[in-house]
């Protein structure tokens, strides 16, 4: 009688998904990313080898741009077509509007966005003064209340992603280098349990799909690694940017589980695992999704 | 809440509930992962097996497993081994165990457990994102569970 263990069920699914629908929709695609750009061409490390603790688990590491369509993935290959750049406007508008309570304006402090480059590669990180781990999110939050004294910004607002989206454009073709060792190691440690655990009424975890079935189709969803290096991202299906944090949410409520909250210290921990499992991908700055 | 209240609210879930020789989830007996006995007594239906497998919010089975004999449903999953031949390599009993709960079958497998109400890890109320009270509601009722197993049970090669 056969008893399919995990991985005979899963090699069993990816030979089938080869043999009916082609090693395209098994597979990542063969493909490399060059992003056309006002200051000239960006290469993308779309794929490279595994960060040290995932060397028993992947061969290579992907970006999920190699998982999308050719359309989708195209509208990423030129910053003209990338619906994510109205966004990047918006949030450079907000970058040299004098909004604070004294007229401060993030330029006043930082001069162009470009000062924040090398910043989006490498977070989460602990921050050294107050030992808190912090997510791009708290870091702008940080200046709006206490260097403008501005009322927060909600985690998930359309003020907080459009700065996320200028923020995370400066390192663009950085490689993603965030620490996990050091204060971020129990930081890390709950993140990892996080990503292992077997949530809601499906009794999923990121890892039931994103490391054990990542190329399998899951209904029409090709699933891929669950990478965050492109993040924030331009969803087609929500025609709006989504990050990090939004994605977690979505994919914990579709395994009919209570999710954690948006900025929470557990989805802040996670977010500092899942980006470390992509440490050597690029940055794409904004991507581009469906 | 008062023992009286307590019992009053027991009384009324009874009556609510249509079929009273239903198993419940929790009372369902696993023998190495089969169930011999039908969940409702009432023989399940084919047809309708069919729909709760291909529909989103019902079984959702397609969304990993491919099954030859439905060709037009569009984008079958491959996450799980194909479904034809099922009623070859398994008897109804052990198709009725994998249906209600697949992880007294296959240990730690990604299959939901589609009859179960508890022991999970932070419950959620159907995809809200919002927190469920234990026991939930399991995926499929009890006749929803038979009528899949009624159409599994016709999958021979
Ligand atoms: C039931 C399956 C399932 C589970 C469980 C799941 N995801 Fe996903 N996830 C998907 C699907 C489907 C997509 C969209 C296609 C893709 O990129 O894989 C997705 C996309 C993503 C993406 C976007 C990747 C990109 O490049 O656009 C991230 C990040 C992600 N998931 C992280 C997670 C994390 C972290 C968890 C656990 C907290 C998780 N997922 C749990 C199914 C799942
Ligand atoms: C999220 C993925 C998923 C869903 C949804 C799912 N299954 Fe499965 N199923 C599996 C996996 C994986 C296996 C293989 C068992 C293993 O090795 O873990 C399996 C095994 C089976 C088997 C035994 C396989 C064989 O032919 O020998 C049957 C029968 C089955 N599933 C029926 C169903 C039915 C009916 C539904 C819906 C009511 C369903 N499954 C929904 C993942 C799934």
């Amino acid at each position: 009688m056969p008893r399919f263990t995990k991985t005979k069920g899963t090699l069993a699914a990816t030979a089938l998904g080869l043999a009916l629908a082609g090693a395209a929709f098994a597979e990542p695609a063969e493909d490399e990313l060059v992003i056309e750009t006002d200051d000239g061409p960006v290469e993308i490390a779309t794929r490279t080898t595994p960060p040290a603790f995932l060397a028993d688990t992947f061969d290579e590491i992907y970006s999920g741009w190699l998982f999308r369509d050719d359309t989708t993935r195209d509208m990423e290959r030129d910053d003209f077509d990338n619906p994510a750049m109205v966004f990047v406007d918006r949030g450079l508008d907000a970058w040299n509007a004098a909004m604070g309570s004294n007229g401060e304006s993030c330029a006043s402090c930082h001069q162009g966005p470009e000062t924040m480059a090398g910043l989006r590669a490498a977070l989460p990180r602990v921050d050294e003064t107050s030992g808190k781990l912090m997510i791009l999110e708290d870091y702008v939050n940080a200046c709006v209340t206490e260097r403008m004294g501005l009322e927060k910004w909600g985690t998930t607002s359309e003020d907080m992603k459009d700065m996320l989206s200028l923020i995370s454009l400066q390192s663009r073709g950085m490689a993603v280098n965030v620490a996990i060792d050091g204060p971020a190691a129990h930081f890390w440690e709950q993140g990892r349990e996080i990503y292992y655990t077997r949530y809601g009424q499906l009794e999923m975890s990121c890892a039931n799909c994103h490391e054990d079935n990542y190329g399998n189709m899951i209904r029409a969803d090709h699933l891929s690694q669950g990478q965050v290096n492109g993040f924030p991202t331009y969803r087609l299906k929500d025609a709006g940017m989504v990050t990090a944090q939004q994605r977690f949410v979505g994919c914990v409520r579709d395994t009919r589980a209570e999710t954690f909250k948006a900025g929470s210290d557990e989805f802040k921990a996670l977010e500092l695992y899942v980006a470390s499992r992509g440490n050597g991908l690029s940055v794409e700055g904004v991507s581009v999704r469906h | 809440m008062s023992s009286h209240l307590w019992h009053a609210a027991v009384v009324a879930m009874a009556i609510a509930t249509p079929a009273i020789c239903e198993t419940a989830p929790k009372d369902v007996d696993y023998a190495e992962g089969a169930v011999e006995a039908s969940l409702t007594g009432v023989p399940g239906n084919p047809e309708e097996g069919v729909r709760v497998m291909t529909t989103n919010a019902l079984g959702n089975c397609v969304a990993c497993h491919q099954i030859g004999a439905l060709p037009d449903v569009e984008f079958p999953g491959t996450i799980a081994p194909p479904l034809d031949g099922a009623a070859d390599r398994w008897t109804e009993a052990q198709l009725r165990g994998i249906v209600a709960n697949a992880k007294m079958t296959f240990e730690g497998t990604f299959m939901p457990a589609f009859y179960k109400g508890e022991g999970f890890v932070r419950p959620g109320d159907g995809f809200t994102g919002k927190a469920g009270t234990e026991p939930l509601a399991p995926i499929l009722n009890a006749q929803q569970i038979e009528d899949v197993v009624a159409f599994l049970v016709t999958l021979k090669e």
